[in-house]
């Protein structure tokens, strides 16, 4: 009973930040705007002098750019959330006799779904570049599903990063600052094993490294021709991102509730 | 007689500093309770304890016989909160932010949709419901948020400077809705900066400074402790400024304040105009030119120089 309140409860904030999505188009316009001018970017400035034995960078490049764009589209949590303190809603939500978990539970559901719409407008590029999908209808799947998971997982971060600053301006600054090495030290757009040793350890583990790993195998924009990696979560790369979010979760879940119990304006 | 809010010895501290500093406060059910002091006072921490947003370190709080803290739950079925900024979604309409408001006290999908539509009738945004608030005027948002406060019918309502930063008819607009909503017995906590603002709407005032009530009573009351009318007087030299003073001696009540520099008189009376009507009379027989003359009320910064003998400014961070 108190479960079917709490989802009740987060369904209704999770409808108010859905309904700006609709309000406001020219958030879903700019949360892809910059993935979509990336794929050009690199799929015809960069993408020329970047050689992926096997196959064409396009192929190559696409679940890398998958990856950063749901990792963007996760910290409109941490931004939202930050907003809707300083303008007193999160004071007039945490007076109500509402469940303590809806107003979290409802935005990373929201940004959720509004990732899903990101990542289907940003496949559709991918396609139109020449992009292809190589596997089966049922493990593309998965590489969606991962990617969302993860995606989710990545937004509680967000949401207890964007509590604790309670400044959506701060905000924006503070997370670039763990979102750019996250996903570029990464093997999004070049192959890790080309990177310099140091940078290629932190690639290795970085967990987006194993996310963009396991949507390239899923989606079969892989070739045998490439080295077969070293490391335990790139030779498991499902697995890998699976855990990671399970990681995630325990950590950020936790954190950003007793974040959100503590949040006041000002 | 039930006291709908009770506060016993509240402290809360940030760091070094000290937000509330031991606060006591009992509000009878049913009434209005005005919390007057300056920015930084404290005010609006002691609204938060109230509504549960914030725990206070040390004392206790209880709200409809609830306490803050152990039924912090079942208490905010029972309360109302209208802050300062106005806590409304600007891109949902008006309808939607009230319906939304009204699901989360669980009211039920189409009693929390009627009930929506009354208020908006109630607060005269009919018109506006089913535009995005981000049009509002700032008059109707601080409606709309009030409206949202009101949803469940709470038996103790806070309002956190109702008014602040609305220009004068949207004052007035806002003072004639609250006036008109405390009439069905609710109690209401309200806090603000301005004597003016609790004087029309509190039956009772608590002064608060530095985080504890300094001072309690009905507005006439906390007048007469600050000293009630004052006469001032300007003139042009300070020749004149002593013929005046003199001149003017026996209709003061109490001590007279004169600035040299400024070649100003202030003094305690009592009767109005008709005292001003006789000290202009006075300054003509005595062919004292004046500048400027004329009655002053006490303003909040003179209760504030009386009861704790600095500017009401000062305390501002």
């Amino acid at each position: 009973m108190k479960l079917l309140q709490a989802l009740a409860d987060g369904s209704v904030v999770a409808k108010r930040n859905l309904i700006k999505i609709k309000r406001v188009p020219d958030l879903l316009v700019f949360s892809t705007a910059a993935p979509i001018m990336f794929v050009l970017l690199f799929a015809y400035v960069f993408g020329g002098s970047i050689e992926i034995p096997g196959m064409d960078y396009q192929e190559f490049l696409m679940a890398g750019i998958f990856a950063q764009t749901v990792l963007f589209g996760a910290t409109i949590t941490g931004s939202g959330l930050a907003e809707d303190i300083t303008k007193g809603i999160i004071d007039r939500f945490r007076s109500l006799p509402m469940a303590r978990s809806a107003v979290l539970v409802g935005r990373t559901t929201s940004d959720l779904v509004n990732n899903a719409l990101v990542v289907v407008i940003m496949m559709i590029t991918g396609l139109i570049v020449g992009w292809r999908i190589h596997s089966s209808p049922l493990e593309a799947l998965a590489a969606v599903g991962i990617l969302l998971l993860f995606a989710y997982a990545f937004s509680w971060a967000m949401a207890w990063i964007g509590l604790l600053v309670r400044s959506p301006e701060v905000f924006n600054n503070a997370s670039f600052i763990f979102i750019f090495p996250i996903t570029y030290i990464a093997n999004t757009f070049v192959q890790a094993e080309k990177l310099p040793s140091v940078l290629r350890h932190i690639a290795e583990w970085n967990p987006v490294s194993a996310v963009t790993l396991a949507a390239r195998e899923l989606f079969g924009n892989t070739s045998p021709l490439q080295p077969a990696p070293d490391v335990w979560p790139l030779q498991h790369p499902v697995l890998a991102s699976l855990g990671w979010v399970v990681v995630f979760l325990l950590i950020f879940v936790p954190l950003a509730n007793y974040q959100y119990k503590r949040a006041v304006a000002r | 007689m039930t006291d709908a809010i009770v506060a016993e010895g509240l402290v809360k501290r940030y760091g070094s500093v000290v937000a509330l500093n031991g606060l006591d406060l009992r509000v009878e059910e049913g009434t209005i309770m005005g919390l007057l002091g300056p920015n930084g006072a404290g005010k609006t921490t002691a609204v938060r304890v109230f509504t549960t947003l914030l725990d206070a370190d040390e004392g206790r709080a209880t709200v409809a016989g609830l306490d803050v803290r152990k039924n912090a739950n079942e208490l905010r079925k029972s309360i109302g909160l209208s802050g300062q900024y106005a806590a409304v979604d600007d891109n949902l309409t008006g309808f939607e932010n009230l319906d939304m408001v009204g699901r989360l006290y669980h009211l039920g999908r189409g009693r929390s949709r009627e009930r929506a539509r009354e208020l908006l009738a109630r607060f005269d945004l009919e018109d506006a419901a089913d535009r995005p608030v981000k049009g509002y005027s700032g008059g109707m948002r601080r409606r709309l948020d009030l409206a949202g406060a009101l949803v469940a019918k709470p038996s103790v309502l806070f309002l956190d400077e109702p008014t602040t930063g609305l220009d004068p008819r949207s004052r007035l607009g806002m003072w004639d809705v609250i006036e008109e909503l405390v009439k069905g017995g609710t109690t209401v906590l309200l806090t603000t900066q301005y004597l003016e603002e609790a004087d029309r709407l509190a039956d009772q005032i608590a002064v608060i400074d530095r985080g504890r009530v300094i001072a309690e009573g009905t507005a006439d009351q906390l007048k007469d402790q600050v000293g009630g009318e004052r006469l001032e007087l300007s003139v042009a030299t300070s020749q004149e400024l002593a013929t005046a003073r003199s001149a003017l001696a026996d209709l003061a009540v109490g001590p007279m304040e004169s600035d040299e520099r400024q070649h100003h008189l202030t003094m305690p009376i009592t009767g109005g105009s008709t005292v001003l009507m006789e000290a202009i009379r006075r300054m003509d027989a005595e062919s004292v030119k004046v500048l400027d003359i004329g009655l002053r009320r006490p303003t909040l910064d003179d209760v504030f120089l009386t009861l704790t003998g600095h500017h009401a400014e000062e305390e501002e961070k």
